[in-house]
């Protein structure tokens, strides 16, 4: 079955779809269980230290929150990963090594080491000793962030290719240092900056909801305790999140120029880029700073990756998507000649593909590292799709990150001060800020993942040759299915989660 | 030892309250996934190959695909 190019096109579309909206509900629950998997720990902590019947009662409470998250948003990891053999199977084998390795680990160390110690932690109150509880909250919280590790190693290798080669004989990259793939500057930045935002998250949640128990009067101790304890949290992951966001900018200036492009809907590279806060406003040389550290560095601009500028040794896309073709007729000739038996020809262009070899190194650099532009049509697409969604999601994501150390900062004092639970305006503000860190933290991923696009992998495999070769009428269908399904699980969930909430924690 | 360890997870789910709901949530939806829309709606499209054939297979779409077909 040939796909019509009009056909592959809604494939790629319903597709990116399909799998954003698995992603965007799978990270409704994931990172409230990152961070509050250490908040029930440090309150466990308390209750070991103190023996006091409150803490215990405390972090019960929380866990059963904790678990709801926690077992929805094991399952909805796993449809992501079904999907990628579905609908992205090209890119899955093309890859299968690299990314498989991480994903391996993440299943065996969630398996076991989560789902071990979280049957202690729901089970086994007064069945096992206080310590060896305690010890159980810790790994369960650690074992989830260490979860969340190798799925982030592998999303970064994605958006910055390292540690492997790629062989023509199985049309597969493989990976010739591991610790390149893991400790790659991209990996480590995202998976901090991702686990502390998730830490924010975590501790608005907490703090929002402590602020409806003393809005109702409700609990107000539990409530107050825990919103010191989630807003010290919460605070100090608000610091890690500004620190490696920073680190998140120098290498996406580095690595993803078009991605800061788009972020900043920058149409002209210049020196002393002043940083957009909203259309209209900006903050002279701003973005300079943030991209290089330096006022005078040149940030690259929309049409300098379009129409390309030699003077900052920039090529133009449609020459890069020459570049590109060139290397996948290379491969193709590679398979001809193994068609033919020529193994010679073979042989001589399968050097090429060797990074290790001479030939391979020019090859490599002048043409396989564009490898991905070979599938584009056009200069116009290496450009993301929603440049102002982009744009707008960056600034919701640091204008509400802003907000969440304001609130931080406010419930602290009030908390000093003895006056929390006396003015409504900041536990309402609290309240409503719950649904507001879910926009933040998903906004964050629209810039991730939206300002990569076309790629799957950075410029080495757009979505348009990553796809599964399939129908999109199947995609479209399966699509609304999810799309229902989710919906309703979702209203369930949150009914589930809201019951328990009223109910408070129990004595029982 | 095995069966103090059978015995804890039984009797813990057991006394599950809330969990027992997101168990029957969670397997209804995997059900769907996995019985439902893997069987129906998506070809498994290198599953059954082996390695050479999945080899060529992908190498094919990798060079096909530089033209949209």
């Amino acid at each position: 079955m040939n796909l019509l190019a009009a056909d592959l096109g809604a494939v790629v579309d319903w597709s990116r779809a399909q799998f954003a909206l698995t992603a965007i509900y799978h990270w409704l629950f994931v990172p409230l269980t990152l961070g509050l998997g250490f908040i029930i720990a440090f309150m466990e902590t308390r209750y070991v230290r103190t023996g006091d019947e409150f803490w215990k009662r405390t972090t019960k409470f929380w866990m059963r929150l904790f678990g709801i998250n926690f077992a929805i948003g094991v399952a909805t990891g796993l449809i992501l990963e079904f999907e990628f053999g579905t609908n992205w199977s090209n890119y899955s084998y093309f890859v299968g090594d690299i990314f498989g390795a991480p994903l391996a680990i993440e299943g065996i160390m969630a398996f076991f080491m989560e789902s071990t110690f979280i049957a202690v932690m729901f089970f086994g109150w007064d069945k096992v000793s206080k310590k060896f509880h305690l010890a159980a909250t810790w790994l369960t919280a650690i074992g989830a962030n260490l979860s969340a590790l190798w799925i982030l190693v592998a999303n970064a290798w994605m958006q910055y290719p390292a540690g492997m080669r790629f062989n023509p004989e199985t049309a597969r990259n493989e990976m010739v240092n591991f610790w390149d793939v893991l400790f790659s500057p991209v990996a480590m930045n995202k998976f901090f900056h991702t686990v502390t935002s998730a830490f924010v998250l975590a501790a608005v949640f907490v703090i929002g909801v402590s602020a409806w128990y003393l809005l109702r009067k409700r609990e107000e101790r539990l409530a107050r305790k825990s919103i010191k304890i989630a807003s010290i949290f919460g605070l100090i992951g608000a610091v890690c999140v500004i620190w490696t966001g920073d680190g998140s900018a120098v290498q996406v200036a580095k690595y993803q120029p078009m991605k800061l492009a788009t972020m900043e809907n920058l149409q002209e590279g210049q020196t002393h880029a002043p940083l957009s806060l909203v259309p209209g406003v900006e903050i002279p040389s701003m973005l300079s700073v943030l991209a290089y550290h330096d006022t005078e560095a040149y940030v690259v601009g929309i049409n300098d990756l379009i129409e390309g500028n030699p003077e900052q040794g920039i090529l133009s896309a449609d020459e890069k998507i020459k570049r590109g073709q060139h290397a996948i007729e290379t491969l193709a000739a590679f398979k001809a000649a193994q068609k033919t038996g020529d193994t010679a020809a073979a042989d001589s262009i399968a050097q090429l593909f060797d990074p290790a070899t001479e030939a391979g190194k020019t090859f490599h650099n002048d043409y396989f590292r564009y490898f991905g532009y070979g599938y584009l049509q056009s200069a116009q697409e290496t450009l993301p799709p929603f440049i102002p969604l982009i744009y707008w999601s960056f600034r919701v994501m640091v204008g509400l990150g802003i907000w969440f150390v304001v609130l931080f900062i406010w419930m602290l004092i009030l908390e000093k001060r003895n006056t929390l639970g006396q003015k409504r305006l900041p536990l309402h503000l609290a309240l409503w800020s719950i649904p507001l860190v879910y926009i933040a933290s998903q906004a964050g991923w629209v810039v991730a993942e939206v300002g990569r696009q076309p790629w799957t992998i950075q410029d080495l495999l757009p979505t348009v040759a990553a796809v599964s070769r399939l129908e999109s009428a199947s995609v479209q269908v399966t699509f609304w299915i999810f799309a229902a399904l989710f919906t309703t699980l979702l209203i369930a969930e949150i009914g589930i989660m809201v019951k328990q909430i009223r109910r408070g924690p129990s004595d029982k | 030892m095995l069966r103090k360890i059978a015995l804890f997870y039984y009797e813990g789910f057991r006394s599950m309250t809330v969990g027992r709901t997101l168990w029957a949530i969670i397997l209804i939806k995997l059900a769907i996934m996995f019985l439902i829309l893997k069987i129906f709606f998506f070809p498994a499209t290198l599953r059954g190959m082996d390695d050479r054939e999945k080899a060529d297979f992908v190498t094919h779409e990798l060079i096909q695909r530089k033209t949209h077909e």
